[in-house]
């Protein structure tokens, strides 16, 4: 039978099929222009704003011979469009230049350093999400009450204070003063060169091996850097767990389980945060992204070895190249991480999926 | 009753259901929303911090007891607080903390001034254009808005002054760059809700062009969430340029920025805590100030939203 089947359960099929392929469409041209803005304005910042970079290497007591040959590889003369080309042609291919101050290519720093940042963001997010989440469920249920002030006073708090000047006061006081915690740094000294990493996370690999000492070291090196990172991703997850919170407890299903004999606990815990937690996993992705900024400063204060420290260490000694492929690097996870949420979002939602 | 009768100026009047003019309507709301803003002590607070960092910046000059920027390095030098005409103590160049702190809520209050100055516009114009045109106009700008929305503000600001160069202007300028999108989000969310409604096609009936209606009618409609976002977003402004100084690449020395302040003392946190904490303190209030106050004008604005 080659008859084309007519009925109308293959045209509906055939229909929602077309729609699911348009939507798909649609998100890969969005992820597409996305990352190719992206790129686009790291060129623009790196080739159009600075007057002249070849000038910019060679100093400006230069003759002009060597100018314009340095322009020439690097391919300065050429139009703006075919030097966006090769910049993308480059950036595909994994090559980000060579960063001056390590002389290593920026992308190979930036495998070395991002599992540290990876590493102190999700112990951080972790942090903020396993305190976060009750705070805000306890402020909405006791709304107006002290317990509600207290978690919006710490939340605003959260919002308004200098993430490095806090940083370096509470290393005064926990590890100076107290004595609490390791000094700045990833791993104690006596470690440094005996570890072995595999994955660059640390945590895992030392839990992997069984090094339960240099597991303690590491917990004492992270905790402080990872609380503080904790701390600001708390204030935004519990402000919005609140605001979610008090959405689902004004729903009239939670009046309807009241007047079953719910007990109050199961109503909130099972029924009203089961349906926040939809919309509460994009706010913990969000703030997982946010902690990527986050660690810019903290890696500084910390002397964390990330990609926010191997930004700031290059950006004292004007090395655009390392600058620029960090930038990159952090604005495609961040991306990534939206365009993740965003997925799970629809997956975890099934309003939002298309009948 | 007739209005005449009331007295102008008076709580009958700007409460009056039957506005007789323009002004007496205007008066009327913005009383209203004055009431409710009031009523709300934290929003207070803000409002006073505010005003207060206004002040201080303004009469710097007469309030500071010593000078910003050359310090006394003979007799003065690391200070405690508390010492005899040093308050807050002074650094390591026998400067007075007070007096920096004083003179450098002029650039704190300049940083936020031009941001806003800056970026709010663009953002309105991008938002309401993209939100009335729609179509393709509307796709395009949207795209654009979306990609500078994907980086994270603060690196993209350090990447911009590192091409730029490190200065107060470059950082001003980095920061308003990076502002502007959610200020074209909101505008354009705005836009959408009474781009279809009555009054738009009323005045289209009259002859406006596009330009006029988004110009006249369209714009002044934005404002109040984008004064309540923008509003809110100013401490994020003031961390980000207080985080850019610290890291060098804002107010260069010896200008009294907050954020450089904390960087110069960070050598001497162990011994001369005092060096490094009061500018961070500093900072603190006044964006704890702003947050209050764009808090409370999201709830006086916007009543739906009060409490969430």
């Amino acid at each position: 039978m080659t008859l084309p089947d007519t009925s109308g359960a293959t045209r509906r099929r055939s229909r929602r099929n077309s729609r699911r392929f348009g939507a798909v469409l649609r998100f890969a041209v969005t992820t597409l222009t996305t990352f190719l803005g992206l790129l686009a304005v790291t060129f623009f910042i790196g080739r159009v704003i600075p007057i002249d970079p070849a000038l910019a290497i060679v100093g400006d007591r230069a003759p002009a011979h060597v100018v314009e040959r340095v322009r020439e590889e690097l391919g300065l003369n050429l139009p703006l469009w075919k030097q966006f080309f090769i910049y993308l042609r480059q950036v595909l291919t994994g090559d980000f230049g060579v960063s001056v101050l390590t002389t290593n290519p920026v992308m190979e720093d930036i495998k070395r350093v991002f599992p540290a940042t990876l590493e102190l963001a999700s112990v951080g997010t972790l942090i903020g999400a396993f305190f976060g989440v009750p705070l805000g469920v306890l402020a909405a249920v006791r709304r107006g009450s002290l317990a509600d002030q207290i978690v919006r006073v710490i939340g605003l708090i959260g919002y308004s204070v200098p993430v490095f000047w806090l940083a370096l006061l509470s290393l005064l006081f926990f590890y100076a003063r107290l004595h609490w915690v390791a000094y700045p740094g990833r791993i104690d000294i006596a470690y440094e060169y005996t570890f072995t990493s595999t994955t660059g996370l640390f945590l895992l690999d030392a839990i992997m091996q069984g090094e339960w000492e240099i597991l303690w070291d590491l917990f004492r090196h992270i905790i402080l850097p990872a609380s503080l990172l904790g701390y600001f991703s708390l204030a935004y997850i519990s402000r919005m767990t609140r605001s979610f919170m008090l959405n689902e407890l004004a729903q009239e299903y939670v009046v309807a389980a009241r007047a079953k004999g719910l007990s109050e606990a199961r109503i909130i815990w099972f029924h009203a945060l089961r349906n926040a937690a939809v919309p509460l996993v994009t706010v913990i992705a969000l703030s997982y992204a946010g902690l990527l900024e986050g660690s810019v400063l903290t890696e500084t204060i910390f002397s964390w070895p990330g990609i926010g420290l191997y930004i700031t260490n290059s950006l004292q000694n004007a090395d655009i190249n390392a600058v620029l492929g960090g930038t990159l690097v952090i604005g495609a996870v961040f991306v990534t991480i939206n365009l993740l949420s965003d997925l799970l979002y629809r997956t975890l939602d099934p309003r939002t999926r298309s009948r | 009753m007739s209005t005449e009768t009331l007295k102008p100026y008076s709580r009958a009047w700007l409460l009056s259901d039957r506005p007789t003019s323009r002004q007496q309507a205007r008066m009327g709301r913005a009383y209203v929303i004055w009431r409710r803003f009031s009523e709300n002590r934290l929003a207070l607070l803000g409002l006073f911090i505010i005003i207060a960092l206004i002040v201080i910046a303004a009469l710097a000059d007469v309030l500071s007891p010593h000078n910003p920027v050359v310090g006394d390095l003979m007799r003065a030098r690391l200070l405690p607080p508390g010492t005899e005409g040093f308050l807050l103590g002074t650094d390591d160049q026998g400067r007075d903390i007070l007096s920096r702190l004083i003179h450098g809520s002029r650039l704190t209050l300049l940083v936020v001034v031009l941001v806003a100055i800056i970026a709010a516009p663009i953002g309105l114009v991008v938002g309401t254009v993209a939100g009335y045109a729609g179509g393709w106009v509307d796709a395009v700008l949207m795209r654009i808005t979306d990609i500078f929305l994907a980086f994270p503000k603060l690196v993209l600001a350090l990447a911009l002054v590192a091409a730029l160069g490190p200065g107060i202007e470059n950082a001003i300028l980095a920061i308003a760059v990076t502002s502007w999108p959610p200020y074209a989000r909101i505008a354009r969310a705005e836009t959408l809700t009474f781009r279809n409604s009555e009054f738009i096609s009323a005045v289209k009936l009259m002859g406006a062009s596009p330009f006029r209606i988004v110009l006249r009618h369209v714009m002044p409609l934005c404002m109040s969430s984008l004064i309540v976002r923008v509003t809110l977003d100013m401490a994020g402004i003031i961390l980000t340029a207080a985080g850019l100084g610290f890291l060098g690449l804002g107010a260069q020395p010896p200008l009294p920025e907050w954020g450089a302040m904390i960087a110069s003392g960070r050598r001497f946190i162990l011994d001369q805590w005092w060096v490094a904490a009061m500018p961070g303190i500093a900072i603190l209030i006044v964006s704890l100030g702003f947050n209050l106050l764009g808090d409370g004008l999201r709830d006086a604005l916007d009543p739906k939203e009060a409490g969430q």
